[in-house]
């Protein structure tokens, strides 16, 4: 009985798998259970959400919740909005740092420690202290309220996060081995050449975590968004579904004041609102699951 | 010798090649460069500037007056939010991160096991990574989504409070209550410790099991020692991920104080806010460095000490041999200049 339980040295017993199991599926309800009372309370309509015996499942599919939510939010237009917002700055921080994590990893120059401690204290260094001169500096060249305040910044390197993506692609340079590089150079080719047809086709996992992550923290990234892209101006044509959502009450009451919502300002409407700001990145989550996971096993993120 | 320290260091001249290298490294870097100067070095001086003055935009032009330290005392004097956010901020890290590290590491080390639907338990811990954004969180803050009711913490509420002075009780309590938030904000974190798991060598256990150590043995001397280096990074990830999220008021504050139209706030102001809060950071990144940095461990410190020891003896024995040739010169010496007298042994004595 006690080696069933505790098992043995070999094999381990059903005590500790259960103890496993049981916190495993203890702490992914909890992981989880944000979601789920997400989804079950924006199908509820008024009489469901004041009936106390309803808890989780709805009386009835009332999916209007989401139609008045998506109107307020003018959800089709956000979401492009939102995929060029995250998608244009994701390219150019994937080929930018690429090209900086390489010229760290491959070349020897004086300064280079330096180099890198910079880049270092840039990711801890909160972007708050050097906001407010970069906002007058946006201000001056008269691009606050476009996306160019996304994609300069991204050309130079020092798009959202960066300092983590060029450490990613040092990280996974260096891994590379020498012999193939000098073997394009015995082959004539140059040291750009290099850079292109080899070290980048070679990069695969280092560039799909880079992608996949910067997207993410892109779309994810409301204040510098509102801020910067939006201009915080309610006239600018640049908003993604995340800055809807933290203006979802003001908005929403303006709609109401005009007649065009068929529900008053709830708790379920708001459900409704949050949960199609996530859908996107749920989905495109769901499709990438494997790479996702596995991208900061095969990238290297962690460093030897 | 010359010959051999050449060799030791190259750096003394660069030949050709290694000069066109380098050349093809800056540009490679120069990029990066270019933007680190534009948007992190020039601001950050300009910020500092800015935090001397009170800055006033009008419509014609910026105007800057010196007030010295006028902003701080503003802040710390006439503000009363900053000072009990900036508590507050240090309390919630200083205790979070702790707890986001433990966790994530007690959860990597349960999907490194041999578990069935692994995919599926790492695709439900990782989830948080891709939706947690500020306004989301918020929403499901307000909503009550994010507090699980059975999770009763009224009962905890009232035993701490027996024992521990209220504000102490309090903040624990809110701690509880915030549960889910901490334990969505450590998706990263279990991923790194997944992987740096996964890359020790299987071998040492097995080694250690046949010399007898059970597996909590082997967990305290193999498993630690090995992802110490991983602990840092990720409290360090912690850290900076719980001080540029949105969910911080701090942030929301530097922002609303650099837009406000008042006369004593304003860009000056705000900088000020914003140095204070960036040196506080560092600080608390500098405190995790210094718990969890890398100690050399026990055989590389006692070799160290033993060469130490060694070089000592040598330099103390090239000593004595020194001063005993000066000795030897100076009776030399002395004895060529008849101050001391050796007795031959011819005349008398």
């Amino acid at each position: 009985m006690r080696r069933f339980v505790f098992g043995t040295r070999e094999k381990e017993g059903a005590g500790k798998q259960i103890v496993v199991y049981g916190l495993l599926i203890c702490i992914g309800f909890v992981y989880l259970y944000p979601i789920f009372s997400m989804i079950s309370t924006s199908l509820m309509n008024q009489d469901d959400l004041l009936d106390s015996s309803i808890n989780w499942l709805p009386g009835t599919l009332y999916l209007q919740n989401y139609l008045d939510a998506a109107k307020s939010m003018s959800f089709w237009a956000s979401l492009l909005k939102g995929i060029v917002i995250a998608g244009i700055p994701t390219v150019l921080n994937i080929l930018v740092c690429m090209m900086v994590g390489y010229g760290f990893a491959t070349f020897a120059f004086k300064g280079r420690g330096i180099m890198i401690g910079l880049l270092l204290f840039a990711y801890i260094l909160p972007s708050q202290v050097t906001m407010i001169p970069t906002y007058g500096l946006y201000s001056k060249m008269g691009i606050v309220g476009t996306l160019w305040t996304f994609i300069l910044p991204a050309l130079f390197g020092n798009g959202l996060n960066a300092p983590i993506f060029i450490l990613i692609f040092y990280q996974f340079f260096r891994q590379v081995p020498k012999v193939l590089l000098e073997a394009a150079k015995i082959d004539g080719a140059g040291h750009f050449k290099t850079f292109v047809k080899v070290a980048v086709p070679s990069a695969g996992p280092a560039i799909l975590t880079v992608g996949l992550f910067s997207f993410v923290w892109y779309w994810n990234e409301s204040y510098l968004t509102e801020m910067y892209v939006q201009g915080l101006s309610s006239k600018s044509m640049w908003v993604n579904l995340v800055v809807q959502l933290k203006n979802f009450d003001s908005s929403f009451q303006t709609m109401q004041a005009t007649g065009d919502a068929a529900v008053s300002l709830s708790e379920p409407v708001r459900m409704a609102a949050t949960a199609l700001s996530i859908l996107p990145l749920m989905l495109m989550y769901l499709i990438l699951q494997k790479q996702f996971v596995e991208s900061i096993d095969r990238a290297g993120i962690t460093g030897e | 010798m010359s010959k051999e320290k050449k060799v030791k260091d190259p750096r003394g001249k660069l030949g050709k090649l290694e000069k066109r290298e380098a050349r093809v490294g800056y540009f490679f870097v120069a990029p990066w460069l270019i933007g680190v100067a534009l948007f992190l070095l020039y601001p950050l001086c300009q910020s500092f500037y800015y935090m001397w003055f009170n800055i006033r935009i009008t419509p014609l032009q910026t105007v800057y007056t010196y007030v010295g330290t006028g902003n701080f005392t503003q802040i710390w004097l006439e503000n009363p939010e900053f000072p009990q956010q900036i508590v507050t901020y240090l309390w919630q890290t200083i205790v979070e991160v702790p707890i986001i590290v433990v966790f994530a590491l007690m959860i990597a080390i349960m999907l490194n096991g041999k578990i069935k639907c692994r995919g599926l338990f790492r695709l439900i811990f990782f989830l948080p990574v891709i939706i947690v954004s500020g306004p989301v969180m918020n929403m499901l803050v307000t909503e009550g989504a994010a507090s699980i009711p059975a999770l009763n913490t009224e009962s905890i509420m009232t035993a701490f409070d027996a024992f521990l002075p209220t504000s102490l009780a309090e903040s624990i309590t809110e701690i509880f209550a915030d549960m889910i938030m901490i334990l969505w904000y450590s998706g990263v974190q279990i991923l790194i410790f997944l992987s740096a798991l996964q890359k020790i060598d299987s071998a040492m256990y097995e080694a250690a099991s046949m010399d007898g150590a059970s597996g909590w043995e082997s967990f305290w001397k193999i498993t630690l020692p090995t992802i110490k280096p991983y602990i840092l990074l990720n409290a360090v990830y912690s850290v900076i991920f719980l001080s540029s999220n949105e969910q911080n008021e701090l942030i929301t504050m530097i922002q609303s104080a650099m837009f406000s139209g008042t006369k004593e706030k304003g860009y000056g102001y705000a900088a000020a806010m914003a140095w204070m809060y960036a040196v506080i950071v560092t600080l608390i990144v500098l405190l995790f460095f210094l718990l969890l940095g890398s100690k050399k461990d026990m055989y590389d410190r006692q070799v160290k000490r033993r060469q130490r020891a060694v070089k000592k003896e040598a330099r103390l024995v090239k000593k004595i041999e020194r001063r005993g040739k000066r000795n030897a010169k100076k009776i030399e010496r002395a004895r060529q200049k008849r101050k001391y007298k050796t007795y031959s042994g011819e005349s008398d004595y």
